[in-house]
């Protein structure tokens, strides 16, 4: 069982939490880009098999959004941190 | 080589106790070939044979990192039908089906194809209008479908749950009765044994880790076993398909997600058909030995671990009881997770790729094995002539650009979006 490690509520089954998707992704700016880089924004995915970071919100604990890093190859989890406090630090 | 199987050759080898002969030869892999085919599962394999046997083109390799049947051809649920809504979809599986039906005869090779029909249930007046309306799109394509109601299901598949106290009532259901199920290492083995008949190398235990360019054009492939030239190149290994076309520099629309399979103990036959539960994702059938094959709904976030989550087996397991409670003692014998690319609309890419020689088939969610000889056939051609066969325009890797989403359930890789 993949278990998250919230910095609120501590370790919770992932089944407590709503997965949402790669957070490298970065999305253009809007009234910016053409066609081609909103298509690979949006449908074109790195899908690394290894390091992986990822947003999962805690929807049946705190209700945070997470960035949990987790190797895709094993499952094992590592860092999480408050999504906030990643975007603060960009 | 393996030899033509008839009464004759059988009754030859009980009588003399002659050894039957391998396969597939184990084949070294060669300097170059017309076509290099990535992925030895069963789209690779079914390619391979129609290469040769439609087009006649029989330098052909299809390199496989592991052996034979190691991948999803021997991880699915054998599921097979053609009971598709949208355009596209509908023409493409049909076309499967109809080569299934052919399919022991053209290999010389019994995949055992059990066309017992398959139900889709309806759990609400609102759903069985939709099953209609998908029936009269299959009648409209020339497809055999039948809508039925309550009292007939009854009749039909008495072993589920219509008591009144159910939490999901069982409304109807939409009857394929050429759908089923087909044995699904028979298929890997009988393509194999086929394409290696018509001279095709199947060169096992070699993993392509590059691809060999030269200004923009893919020339062959790096493989653990040297390099290997090719005219053309293709891509076909279901849930890899990421990591191997990035060795090309290329991104896809795809991630890999894990997909879990069930089969409990052996049971008397009790499931005579292939049920799909129309309250979740969720469909049994019963094999041959006796156990009753189930599956559902992805794990849910991307990853390549080959081993499923509990909270899966949990709903699965529920499903299964909602829909026949008379199960509920059975214990579960084996359970395995298979890992299959997801794309955003659930359709898979077949086709030319933005680089010269290099094909691709890839982005198989659940539907890739009904899919086998169909791709293996139209996948063929594409390479054979260089221009995709019309079958698998739909299909193609810029059509998202387009506007062309070809999304026939919902069930794409965004699973939290649904
Ligand atoms: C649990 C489960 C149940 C399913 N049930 C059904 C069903 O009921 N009906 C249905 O239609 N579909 C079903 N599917 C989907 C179906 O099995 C797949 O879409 C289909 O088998 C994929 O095509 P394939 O057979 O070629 O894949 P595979 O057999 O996986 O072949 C790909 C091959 O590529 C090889 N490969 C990968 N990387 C490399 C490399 N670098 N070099 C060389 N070789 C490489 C792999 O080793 C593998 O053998 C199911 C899938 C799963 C996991």
């Amino acid at each position: 069982m993949l278990i998250i490690h919230c910095p609120n509520c501590g370790e919770r089954h992932y089944t407590e939490f709503r997965y949402g998707g790669d957070a490298n992704r970065k999305r253009p700016a809007h009234g910016s880009g053409g066609l081609a880089e909103w298509h690979d924004h949006v449908f074109v995915f790195d899908n690394p098999k290894g390091a992986h970071r990822e947003y999962w919100q805690h929807v049946l604990g705190c209700r945070d959004w997470l960035v949990l890093e987790r190797d895709t190859a094993t499952n094992t989890p590592g860092v999480v941190r408050l999504a906030r406090d990643e975007v603060a630090q960009r | 080589m393996s030899e033509r199987y008839s009464a004759f050759s059988l009754a030859r080898h009980a009588l003399t106790g002659a050894p039957w002969p391998e396969l597939w030869r184990k084949a070294e892999p060669r300097k170059g070939y017309d076509v290099v085919i990535v992925g030895g599962g069963g789209h690779g394999l079914a390619t391979a044979y129609y290469l040769a046997a439609n087009h006649g083109i029989r330098n052909v390799a299809v390199i496989e990192r592991s052996v034979i049947g190691s991948g999803n051809v021997g991880r699915n649920t054998t599921l097979v039908r053609s009971n598709y809504q949208l355009d596209g979809n509908t023409q493409f599986f049909e076309f499967s089906l109809k080569l299934w039906e052919g399919l022991s005869h053209a290999l010389n090779y019994n995949v055992m194809l059990s066309q017992r029909g398959q139900v889709v249930l309806a759990h609400g007046p609102g759903q069985l209008d939709a099953l209609a309306r998908k029936g009269n799109t299959m009648l409209l394509n020339g497809i055999e479908a039948e809508l039925l109601d309550r009292a007939q299901l009854m009749r039909l598949l008495p072993y589920l749950d219509y008591s009144p106290r159910t939490r999901f009532p069982i409304y109807g259901g939409l009857l394929q009765r050429r759908a089923g199920t087909v044995r699904h290492d028979a298929v890997a083995w009988g393509y194999a044994r086929a394409a290696d008949r018509l001279g095709v190398d199947i060169i096992e235990n070699c993993e392509v880790t590059g691809f060999t360019q030269d200004g923009g054009r893919v020339t062959g492939v790096r493989t653990t076993r040297g390099e290997i030239r090719a005219e053309r190149t293709a891509i076909s290994v279901a849930g890899h398909s990421s990591q191997v076309a990035a060795l090309a520099g290329l991104r896809l629309p795809v991630e890999s997600h894990l997909l879990q399979a069930f089969v409990t103990e052996p049971l008397k036959p009790l499931v005579d058909h292939v049920i799909s539960f129309g309250a979740e994702l969720f469909y049994i059938s019963q094999s041959d030995r006796g156990g009753l094959v189930f599956g559902g709904h992805i794990d849910g976030f991307n990853n390549y671990t080959q081993r499923g989550q509990f909270p899966k087996v949990q709903t699965v397991a529920e499903c299964a009881v909602a829909l026949m409670p008379a199960i509920s003692r059975l214990r579960v014998l084996r359970h395995w997770g298979g890992i299959q690319d997801m794309t955003p609309d659930g359709s898979p890419f077949i086709g030319r790729t933005p680089l010269d020689n290099l094909y691709l088939n890839a982005g198989w969610c659940y539907q890739g094995f009904k899919a086998t000889p169909a791709t293996g056939w139209c996948f063929a051609q594409t390479l054979a002539h260089g221009e995709e066969h019309p079958l698998i325009r739909p299909f193609s890797l810029d059509r998202f650009a387009h506007g062309d989403g070809l999304d026939e359930y919902g069930l794409g890789n965004w699973t939290w979006k649904q």
